[in-house]
């Protein structure tokens, strides 16, 4: 058995892992007051299987970097997958502060969803251009995505206090916003689903179409319901496209890209309904009840802690570190190239926030908006501006 | 100055909400932290007198309190979060792509992004971290930075020293954590104040009155990373002298030598090799990325370059001497270092012409012997060549990278990257010139009837490297700058100031705690040191969810 082959098992081992770890979290979670012992082993055998599953997941990278000869953030695979195991670990130093199991019931999920989610990106290994090739790579990367898990961290805290918190008695406008959330993140599940369906039945349409007058081709691995803009299908018996995607869009695969959007809109949506249409109430009130035994005291704090932990360590990585690597390879330590743009808005949020907490009032669910928001601007950074906005860090 | 007399006996100065001693509320000034409406007393300032919320006649109190407030400081940071967000809608103008039809940004916008495009060139969008309000808004930001700062961090100071062991009741059960309890021995009250000396806490004792310290230092966490803000601010506005920055880029050919700009020609640099590789296609790593990819990826960009330095002549008039002081290869992440410049590997143009040669031949001639030829250097050509066999050729018009705009002849750039000629040719003893043009893979005779034609029968090529040239004072201030701020933020989030009082009333003890954050933390402290004691474990008297 060969290493690349022993490292994808690895990160497989690692994902089941968190997915039962997960199952233990929530057996936790259903336990009334009366057993609390047993609620307790439960945690403990949670908790036990997370640091395997990280254990795991350190052999796929160490496994991976040895294959590769660089260490395994350099695509948009390999960095999201990277992203996902620091949040792992945020998520176990934060439960070893605190104890709270349902923070694991909600932190893994969404970092199996993030984990999911990279492995639909190509996943072979590609050579690093002269750019790149720099120990500050490395240095950069991990301490951004350490921070950006840390600060995942205070998402997942801010997320259950709102679940927790908001009154679902009545229809509101914070119940709508609510629903939003945890509707997009049904839309991540629907882009995993459709394209390892799709990706399992091999499907391919190749079209030529123009982009900056020249001529290429680009390969719809998804049936094409938007084609790209005046491109041809040059596949037999497949789906022609309905409809043409506007002109506006630009950049590389355009076409390709907002196919995967509709797609994902429609089985994440479809999904969605399924699940409303099973539970004949909103999501967020199908979760609340489980809620009842947190304090919300507990999940303020620990919203407020990991970002007191993440911001320092996102701005070492993201603007520091970032900015001294940036001055050795592009001869300036600050391009505003969109990536460093985000990253700087980024911090200026974080910061925001922070002061924020300074005055009475923004405590509890100001704050736990504010930590969602933050980690909606933090996938910004990684999806919209790598596959939309893409300048110089452009992985895809 | 009016000073307020605590009953205690400090005298505060005028705005104290606490007194600066004993912590008891000063009962005019309850309104400034909002301590009149609630419960818990507001200890973020211990209720230092500020002065931004002490005087608010004068004009300058007025600036003052405005650029103190963190609600403005908070707002400035949100907007100029959304205005660094609206940058990136559109590519900024230096990142207008290569391959875009017209890098003008006048038509780019226009042309490829519509109307909106338009729209964001026109309110100037597309260079918006240059333009002034953005500047502004950061130097607002710095302002509100100092204000703020210096508003709080005095009289934080003169608190904190002054603070005394024995506090008011009212200032114990205002507190968040707070218990009390009706009756505890002294010997239970001894195992509490050796637990918080284990712990590490500063104990200090007056009549009966503990309070337990740790962490101050924390507190002064944000003004010490405001201070590596402000250095960071102080070294972009440095860099706008060019003492202390220059910037600029200088394309070297192979096997050319010549002065670097921004050194005041002191130095010179020789390219002796441009150098570029790509990854193995056969290389099995890599080889399905690279199938991706399209093949071809670069590995290493490197020049192979040597510096020199002009020696001062001795004698005026005297040819100067060239002294090497560096000689390396220069690759991506890889800079050459010489007296305070650094050079960047940063572009490159692959087989730029250096010279060609073209011959003349009779057109009639099927074996197209050559009559005679001439060699034009594209660094500096001639204006005239004169052939051995009498021919002479005029350059009538020389496009160093030729293209056809509607039809008329131009150059895109400066650089002989497509070369093309315009030539007159006389033949021997003749007045009339035959035209001819003449570029790569081209021959076009102006009109039918010529008699001789010019052909391309050799030419050199060579590599260019773009390197960028760098000196920049500024940098160790942003680092100190940078370190600082790290210094600050890590002093401020990963310590906790915690104060622990312990109050004696009557037979028992009220217990109340202040930390700065982490609440949990100081809960913790304070089960330890109440274990197997009478003493109540404290409340918190904040319940997020009583609201
Ligand atoms: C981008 C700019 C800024 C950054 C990155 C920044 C950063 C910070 C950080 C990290 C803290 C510590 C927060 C905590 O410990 O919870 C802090 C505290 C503070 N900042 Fe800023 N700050 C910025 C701008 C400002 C501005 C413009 C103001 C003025 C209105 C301001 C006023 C304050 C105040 C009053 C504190 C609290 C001090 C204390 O707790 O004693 N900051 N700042």
């Amino acid at each position: 058995m060969d290493l690349l082959t022993i490292s994808s098992i690895a990160l497989y081992t690692a994902f089941v892992l968190y997915l039962v770890a997960t199952g233990f979290f929530g057996a936790t979670i259903k336990d009334k007051q009366s057993d609390k012992r047993k609620g307790n082993i439960s945690g403990k055998i949670g908790i036990t299987l997370t640091i395997i599953g990280f254990i795991a997941q350190l052999v796929y990278f160490i496994t991976r970097w040895i294959v590769s000869g660089h260490a395994p953030v350099s695509n948009l695979f390999e960095f999201m997958t990277f992203l996902g195991m620091c949040m792992v670990l945020a998520f176990i130093i934060i439960y070893f502060i605190y104890k709270l199991s349902a923070l694991g019931l909600f932190a893994l999920p969404i970092a199996l969803i993030i984990i999911a989610y990279a492995s639909m990106f190509p996943t072979e290994i590609s050579p690093l251009v002269p750019s790149l090739q720099s120990h500050w790579l490395y240095i950069h990367v991990t301490t951004v995505s350490l921070g950006q898990g840390i600060l995942a961290i205070s998402f997942v805290a801010g997320l259950i206090y709102l679940i927790r918190q908001i009154d679902q008695s009545v229809k509101s406008k914070k119940t709508t916003w609510l629903e939003t959330v945890l509707y997009t993140i049904f839309l991540f599940i629907g882009f995993i689903v459709i394209t390892s369906t799709f990706n399992l039945m091999d499907y391919n349409a190749t079209f030529e179409y123009t982009e900056q007058n020249a001529t290429t081709t680009t390969e719809y691995h998804l049936p094409a319901i938007a084609g790209p803009n005046d491109g041809t299908l040059l596949t037999e018996d497949t789906m022609q496209p309905l409809f043409e995607t506007p002109e506006w869009m630009q950049g590389a695969d355009a076409g390709r890209k907002f196919n995967t959007v509709i797609w994902s809109v429609i089985t994440g949506s479809i999904l969605y309904g399924l699940v409303r249409l099973i539970l004949r109430k909103r999501v967020g009130a199908a979760i609340q009840p489980m809620l009842k035994n947190i304090k919300p005291d507990v999940l303020d704090e620990i919203n407020y802690r990991s970002v007191t932990i993440g911001f320092p360590v996102f701005t070492l990585g993201g603007l520091i570190f970032a900015a001294i690597w940036a001055q050795i390879a592009w001869d300036r330590f600050w391009g505003w190239d969109p990536k460093e743009v985000w990253a700087l808005v980024t911090w200026f949020f974080y910061a925001a926030y922070l002061h924020l907490r300074l005055s009475r009032g923004w405590h509890g669910e100001k704050s736990a908006w504010l930590a969602v928001a933050g980690f909606g601007i933090i996938m910004f950074n990684l999806i919209v501006v790598n596959l939309v906005l893409a300048g110089l860090h452009s992985y895809a | 100055m009016k000073k307020i007399k605590c009953e205690c006996g400090h005298v505060n100065p005028e705005g104290t909400v606490l007194c600066e001693a004993c912590g008891k509320p000063i009962e005019e000034n309850q309104h400034i932290d909002g301590n009149d409406k609630r419960k818990l007393l507001n200890m973020r300032y211990d209720g230092s007198a500020r002065r931004s919320q002490t005087y608010n006649k004068s004009i300058i109190d007025k600036t003052w309190n405005f650029f103190s407030s963190v609600k403005v400081g908070v707002w400035l940071i949100v907007i100029t979060l959304i205005a660094s967000a609206i940058g990136t809608i559109f590519p900024q103008e230096m990142y207008i792509p290569a391959d875009a039809e017209s890098r003008d940004p006048s038509i780019f916008y226009a042309e490829r992004y519509g109307l909106l495009g338009q729209i964001y060139y026109q309110l100037g969008l597309h260079n918006l971290y240059g333009s002034w309000w953005y500047m502004t808004l950061i130097a607002l930001i710095g302002i509100s930075l100092v204000i703020c700062s210096i508003d709080r961090v005095v009289p934080l100071y003169k608190a904190l020293k002054r603070q005394k062991p024995k506090r008011h009741e009212t200032f114990i059960n205002r507190q968040r954590l707070y218990s009390e309890t009706k009756s505890v021995t002294k010997e239970e009250k001894e195992k509490m104040v050796n637990r918080l000396k284990q712990l590490r806490y500063r104990v200090s004792e007056q009549d009966g009155h503990i309070l337990a310290e740790k962490g101050r230092f924390s507190r002064w966490g944000p003004y010490v990373n405001h201070i590596g803000l402000i250095i960071i601010l102080l070294a972009a506005i440095l860099r706008f002298s060019s003492v202390l920055y220059i910037d600029e880029y200088v394309w070297v050919r192979e096997g050319e030598q010549i002065v670097i700009p921004g050194t005041g020609g002191e130095y010179l640099i020789e390219n002796k090799d441009f150098i570029l590789e790509t990854y193995d296609e056969n290389d099995e790593r890599f080889q399905e990325s690279i199938m991706q990819q399209g093949g071809m990826i670069p590995s290493n960009f490197q020049t192979n370059a040597i510096v020199y330095k002009q020696q001062e002549a001795d004698v005026t008039g005297a040819e100067s001497e060239l002294e090497k002081i560096a000689e390396q290869e220069i690759r991506m992440n890889e800079p050459l270092k010489f007296d305070g410049y650094t050079l960047y590997q940063a572009g490159y143009q692959l087989d730029e012409f250096k010279s060609m040669t073209f011959g003349i031949y009779d057109t009639e001639d099927e074996d197209e012997e050559g009559l005679g030829s001439f060699t034009v250097d594209l660094t500096s050509p001639e204006s005239t060549y004169e052939l051995d066999n009498g021919f002479t050729v005029n350059v009538d018009k020389y496009y160093p990278d030729y293209y056809m705009d509607d039809g008329v002849p131009r150059s895109e750039t400066n650089y002989p990257r497509n070369p093309a000629f315009v030539f007159s040719v006389y033949p021997p003893e003749t007045e009339t010139p035959e035209i001819s043009f003449v570029g790569i893979g081209r021959n076009i005779p102006a009109t039918e009837e010529n008699d001789y034609t010019l052909g391309l029968e050799d030419f050199q090529v060579r590599d260019v490297s773009g390197l960028t040239v760098r000196r920049d004072y500024t940098l160790p201030l942003f680092g100190i700058g940078a370190a600082i701020f790290m210094i600050g933020v890590t002093q401020g989030m990963y310590w906790y100031h915690r104060r622990i009082w312990i109050h004696p009333k009557d037979e028992g003890v009220l217990v109340a705690a202040h930390t700065n954050k982490n609440w949990f933390g100081v809960r913790k402290d304070i089960e330890k040191i109440i274990e197997d004691t009478n003493v109540n474990m404290v409340e918190d008297q904040q319940e997020l969810d009583k609201k």
